[in-house]
């Protein structure tokens, strides 16, 4: 597997391969119907429309969060403070709510704010690493520190409860369809449209080759700004989820999401070094991510080597991922 | 061009400062703070993250976005090796030091036939590696006890043995003098250099790349381990995920000692005074009387400030 420095001929391409190589999120798509299937076949009522609803419902935050980390990956950038976006925006909304009363108003301001915040912190996120020229991965953590600092600010201890307008809601139905596959649709739409304006294709211009959009005309300081300011935005949107599905305010409850969420990324066939690759296949990412999680569990493993099997699983998905996706581009 | 501007640019000389004034700044705040005994104990917390980062140092050296994530699991894992292994006795030492560096070394040898043999993203790869070590840590937690560690190892880490200085310090001097060695007088170290500056040129003029970097990922697995070894000497015994706090501070002290992420440019005398800072700064931030919340915002907007004196990428130009 060694890169030689002969040049290889030239290979026709074939059908599949130039498939794969316009649509990089397909062998996350199969990794993810795979597991669907196993899942299925292990507990027949885990591809049910309940426990369908159950999967989306806990890990809509993390295709979220995926989907946000996406953006900054497209420019080859990588945000390592998604996850202390969530913190600081779930303990603002339900500070906001916990003073307002239970009421839509109440609901309404609070996300406001909340869509606010996450703005704020990814243009901060922005400023340092595309202004300031920091380097991300360690200009994101100091912001990391920071963000988590303002959350147990707001809100130091964990505990305080959501109103039951805002869960009730985030848990129900509406028109008999779970408020979830609405929320999915209205993403799924948002991430079309997102995919068709410039702002994808820029980010992904800026990743593939700085120096060459720079010389093309294109603000590359400011692109880069943007696609922090679409993380910190889809990181509110992860906390709005999170809080639906936890009920409650926690400073830290997204400390951990930060790390699977650039996993949920590259397993969706997104590179790393930027200017290729899909939000979709991030959402399957963190689909697969769930999907891992709950099969380990269907299978009976025992529960203290759940962890393990999971990070072992991980892991293997991760390396095929990537050996896949270079083979389908070689 | 004047002597002082080039001394202002050499990080290992702005962290020495940094350092200096910061405790000074200490001192100011709380009295004490800059006491001899004090000043120790800031070491001894400075010398285990220093170990940590020494390896971090030289898988960021090599180059081709060199990175190890998975340096805090396996702290965590090798303290709790070795509580095991010694189980508060002294003549469990030898055996805990070899399975906790034989075990570090499998781990990080792993992440270098993955980034080389398979050319996964050192990122990717160690941050899986890290999952799998979270889950390992688990399932060992969950069958055995958490051990304790050995009078003798806690003695060599908290206690002088000589010249008033305890023996972890002694420890970090000499994987300082032998770092500043392999990498300025030895081929190996040349090597390293090489491959991180220009893989292509380095392959080219026949330095065996692949297993340079292999051997760079199994030496941060080994210092790691050394560093949880010398924690558990330190606290007693281990807890679950001891080793999580290292994980992007033995980046960060890299990164304030001067070595560039972009790899081939750096060495660890810098990072040593890096992670000198870190600590200082640490060490402040917990003396002084403020909440938690405060203190967090603090340090990550000192963090911030004091990145603008290292490597800030270049501006773009036509």
């Amino acid at each position: 597997m060694m890169v030689d420095a002969v040049a290889k001929p030239p290979r026709q391409p074939g059908a599949l391969k130039r498939f794969i190589e316009r649509y990089p999120f397909v062998p996350a798509l199969v990794i993810m119907l795979v597991l669907l299937v196993l899942n299925g076949i292990w507990q027949p009522r885990s591809v049910s429309l309940v426990g369908i609803t159950g999967l989306i419902k806990t890990y809509m935050a993390l295709m979220l969060l995926a989907v946000a980390q996406t953006y900054v990956v497209y420019a080859g950038d990588i945000d390592l403070s998604a996850g202390a976006i969530v913190s600081l925006v779930n303990v603002v909304i339900v500070a906001i709510m916990a003073a307002m009363g239970d009421s839509g108003a109440s609901v309404f301001t609070a996300m406001a704010a909340g869509l606010a915040v996450g703005l704020a912190c990814g243009i901060v996120n922005g400023m340092v690493v595309a202004a300031f020229r920091l380097q991300a991965i360690v200009a994101t953590f100091a912001t990391s520190i920071f963000f988590t600092g303002l959350a147990l600010w707001v809100m130091p201890v964990a505990g305080t409860p959501a109103p039951a307008t805002f869960w009730r809601t985030y848990g129900g139905r509406i028109l008999e369809i779970p408020f979830v596959f609405w929320a999915a649709i209205v993403l799924a739409v948002i991430l079309y449209v997102l995919s068709r304006t410039r702002h994808s294709l820029q980010l992904l211009a800026v990743g593939d080759d700085a120096q060459g959009a720079y010389q093309s005309g294109l603000p590359v300081t400011a692109i880069r700004i943007r696609g922090y300011a679409f993380c910190g935005l889809f990181a509110a949107l992860a906390a709005f989820c999170i809080t639906g599905d936890t009920a409650s305010g926690d400073p830290l409850v997204g400390g951990k999401m930060t790390l699977y969420s650039v996993a949920a990324v590259v397993l969706g066939g997104t590179a790393l070094a930027g200017g290729y690759g899909t939000v979709v296949g991030s959402v399957f990412g963190a689909l697969i991510i769930g999907l891992i999680n709950s099969l380990v569990y269907f299978v009976g493993t025992p529960s203290e080597w759940q962890n393990l099997v999971q990070g072992l699983a991980i892991l293997v998905a991760l390396v095929a991922g990537i050996l896949i996706g270079r083979r389908a581009r070689a | 061009m004047t002597q002082v501007p080039e001394m202002l640019k050499n990080p290992i000389f702005v962290a020495l400062a940094l350092i200096v004034l910061l405790l000074f700044a200490g001192e100011m705040l709380s009295p004490g703070f800059a006491s001899p005994t004090q000043i120790m104990r800031l070491l001894i917390v400075a010398a285990l993250l220093g170990i940590v980062a020494a390896g971090q140092n030289l898988v960021i050296l090599g180059g081709r976005e060199g990175i190890d994530l998975s340096v805090g699991g396996v702290v965590s894992l090798s303290a709790i090796i070795a509580g095991n292994l010694m189980d508060g006795q002294n003549a469990g030492i030898p055996l805990a030091i070899l399975g906790c560096i034989a075990a570090g070394a499998l781990i990080g040898l792993i992440n270098g036939v993955g980034v080389t043999l398979m050319r996964i993203p050192p990122l990717v790869m160690t941050l899986g590696m890290l999952g799998v070590l979270q889950g390992l840590l688990v399932v060992i937690r969950q069958g055995i006890p958490s051990g304790r560690a050995a009078p003798g190892l806690s003695q060599f880490v908290t206690k002088p043995i000589l010249l008033g200085l305890p023996g972890i310090i002694w420890l970090w001097v000499l994987i300082g003098l032998f770092l500043a060695f392999l990498l300025s007088r030895t081929v190996y170290g040349h090597r390293i250099y090489a491959i991180g500056s220009n893989e292509q040129a380095a392959r080219m003029a026949g330095v065996p790349v692949a297993a340079i970097r292999i051997s760079l990922f199994a030496l941060s697995g080994v210092f790691a381990s050394i560093a949880g070894i010398c924690l558990i000497g330190y606290s007693g015994s281990s807890f679950a995920n001891v080793g999580e706090q290292y994980m992007l501070p033995s980046i960060i002290a890299v990164v304030f000692g001067g070595t560039s992420l972009a790899g081939g440019k750096g060495g660890y005398t810098g990072t040593m005074a890096g992670a000198m800072m870190l600590t200082v700064l640490q060490g402040i931030l917990t003396t002084v009387n403020i909440d938690e919340s405060g203190r967090q915002m603090i340090f990550g907007a000192t963090l911030l400030l004091l990145m603008l004196f290292y490597g800030r990428g270049k501006a773009m130009r036509a």
